[in-house]
């Protein structure tokens, strides 16, 4: 029942997870220390410059599609779904290893989530919140957006119940709704901790105001665990659905490419491959700029590759049975579609994809890759590039060759599109820059549960002082 | 608790360096009778929950409520819209096309139950409270780094002042002081 009883994580493999010689006090200095340092490292301010220069453009491009229209991307009929769509299941499938992280792994008793969940979740944050940003740009008249919502509004309009894409907006609305919840439960023991540390008064105020007066009481914590393993068995459907919505908005259609029934299953492999690449892309610069071997040790890394080589054969399993599923069918379109894809005008696309996100995993085979971190950091880069061409795959080649030869097009992103999308990337990293700032990456108190667990066991209960 | 503002959690708080021995002393205070004290520590310990009794959480019945009253509601608002408010023939489907409804009814069960736990336990546990009497205590911002602390409450009726002070030094305290 209890999420963190010491007799759980007791076993093989614990010290590896943290290195020796840490106690209580050193691990919460240590870990609040880069939040409550006055200086900000050189790095950070660079990081952040650069970053603020994507956000920019990000304006521009945003000023730009407001005023004159979703006609400044390259979408075009045949293909009315281009990066936007690409880009938002792209964002939303980073935005599934955080909820993995935090939530599954802790319902399986996994303590190696402790030193990661909590940028993890960050980051699903952040990258929901890219997500949620294309589907609203696409809209073309952003401000109307309010109409997919159900409200008594004048006209009588309801949404339409039965469209995969309004079962979208609630998935979305919800994973983002819950992940911020989860993420802030979570950090309210670290926000008490900053509070006290604090010096200066205004710290101590922002951290006050947020930890909410939090004081580490015993009869608070048995709630407060109550609600984490609630949320942790709440979270745990909740990510496997959002993925699965999100490819009904393909799969419920009857477009050639789309029209798959494995796509729900596939899509959340394809997440959490994704999702754990994008992870381990952050925290390895972060790990060495920040000096934080003791917590994130080889064995983390290790275990990282390890889930992202299983779903990254789960992913490339699918592509298999997208082939073979195209061919059994008979369906002269399916399998037409099965052959332009890898031989027609975006073969380049098809085999890179190919490259990147099965071929060049397989290095996770070899343990020097897996605890390596520049060989580590490859890898997953090639990951992210690579499930980013397979939502570039799925979405655009499967429209631009429909029934009618006579329609046929070839799409091609604009300026507007790769300033969009880099501008989300911009908005993704200075977020995720401002919280490794303020707040602490590696969650506080759940580590100094694990520097418990090294200490010798705690009073006999039958015999009191 | 009925007392004024200016008593809620008078009292003593007793500083530990090891849980072990906090434990020990919850232990002591629990069978002696106390029962307005509390831990306050850096992070849970399983064993004080046995040493202080500590009665199972109501969060889970809470959770459960506001899920399924969400996602009843949010299966009520579809199905409301669809048959009653603005009927709409779409190709002949049926308007009360329930397997289409299921999706959004199970996000908003969710974000129901999740809700629920997170106001449920913020709630419970009297929080926000900016200010409590433990603060006052010296060191006690080292309750949420590295020490641990006992927090007994003057209004508990087995507390005496001298002999609990004695009481919580001999359990094994490295500093009583007066809240």
């Amino acid at each position: 029942m209890n999420p963190s009883s010491p007799h759980d994580v007791a076993g093989s493999g614990e010290a590896a997870l943290l290195a020796s010689g840490h106690s209580l006090g050193s691990v919460t200095h240590r870990l609040t220390g880069q939040s409550l340092s006055r200086s900000t490292p050189r790095w950070w301010i660079v990081a952040f410059g650069l970053m603020l220069l994507l956000l920019v453009l990000f304006t521009i491009a945003l000023q730009r599609l407001l005023t004159v229209g979703v006609g400044i991307w390259g979408i075009r009929i045949p293909v009315a779904w281009g990066f936007d769509i690409v880009n938002f299941v792209w964002w939303i499938g980073i935005g599934h290893a955080g909820t993995l992280i935090s939530a599954i792994l802790l319902l399986l008793r996994q303590p190696w989530r402790t030193s990661i969940n909590r940028f993890a979740e960050a980051m699903t944050l952040f990258a929901v919140m890219c997500a949620g940003l294309f589907p609203l740009l696409h809209l073309g008249r952003i401000w109307r957006f309010y109409y997919i919502l159900p409200y008594p509004d004048t006209l009588g309009l309801w949404p339409q119940w039965r469209s995969p894409l309004v079962w979208d907006v609630f998935a979305v609305a919800t994973y983002g709704t819950v992940s911020l919840m989860f993420w802030y439960v979570g950090l309210i023991p670290d926000l008490a901790t900053l509070r006290d540390r604090a010096t200066r008064r205004g710290f101590k105020r922002f951290y006050g105001v947020l930890a909410l007066g939090w004081r580490g009481s015993a009869r608070h914590w048995k709630h407060y665990q109550t609600a984490y393993l609630l949320l942790a068995g709440i979270a745990t459907p909740l990510v496997v659905s959002v993925h699965s919505i999100v490819s009904f908005d393909f799969a419920v259609s009857i477009v050639p490419g789309w029209h798959v029934t494995m796509f729900p299953p596939y899509f959340v492999a394809g997440a959490i491959y994704c999702g754990f690449a994008m992870v381990l892309v952050l925290i390895l610069p972060l790990r060495s700029l920040y000096h934080l071997h003791d917590f994130i040790t080889p064995t983390h890394l290790d275990l990282m590759s390890k889930v992202m080589l299983a779903t990254g054969l789960f992913v490339a399993y699918g592509y298999l049975m997208e082939a073979f599923s195209a061919w059994y069918s008979g369906n002269i379109h399916e399998r037409f579609l099965a052959i332009d894809r890898a031989t027609g005008p975006y073969a380049w696309a098809y085999l890179s994809l190919l490259v990147t996100n099965v071929l060049l995993p397989q290095a996770l085979w070899l343990r020097y890759t897996r605890v390596t971190p520049w060989a580590l950091f490859l890898v997953a880069v090639s990951v992210n590039v690579g499930m980013w061409l397979e939502r570039f795959v799925i979405v655009v080649t499967s429209l631009h060759r429909d029934y009618l030869p006579s329609a046929w097009g070839y799409y091609r992103p604009t300026f507007w599109d790769w300033a969009t999308f880099l501008g989300t990337v911009g908005l993704f990293l200075s977020a995720l820059l401002l919280f490794v700032r303020v707040l602490p990456m590696i969650a506080v108190a759940e580590v100094r549960e694990m520097v418990l667990h090294h200490a010798p066991p705690a009073a006999h209960l039958e015999e009191p002082a | 608790m009925k007392s004024s503002t200016d008593e809620d959690g008078r009292g003593l708080v007793a500083e530990f360096e090891t849980p072990a021995a906090l434990v020990g002393a919850a232990l002591a205070l629990q069978q002696l009778g106390f029962r307005r004290y509390d831990a306050l520590t850096p992070c849970p310990l399983p064993e004080l929950d046995r040493a202080m009794a500590l009665p199972t959480s109501p969060l889970p019945r809470i959770v459960l409520a506001s899920a399924v009253i969400t996602g009843l509601l949010g299966y009520a608002l579809q199905w409301y819209s669809v048959m009653l408010d603005y009927p709409l023939n779409v190709g002949g489907r049926p308007y009360h096309s329930w397997p289409s409804f299921i999706p959004i009814t199970f996000e908003l069960t969710i974000l129901g139950g999740a809700t629920g736990a997170v106001l449920g336990m913020i709630l419970l546990c009297g929080l926000p409270q900016p200010y409590h009497r433990a603060f006052d205590a010296p060191r006690i911002e080292r309750a949420t780094q590295d020490l641990f602390f006992l927090h007994v409450e003057a209004a508990d009726p087995c507390y005496h002042e001298q002999d609990t002070r004695q009481l919580l030094l001999e359990l094994g305290s490295t500093g009583v002081s007066d809240v």
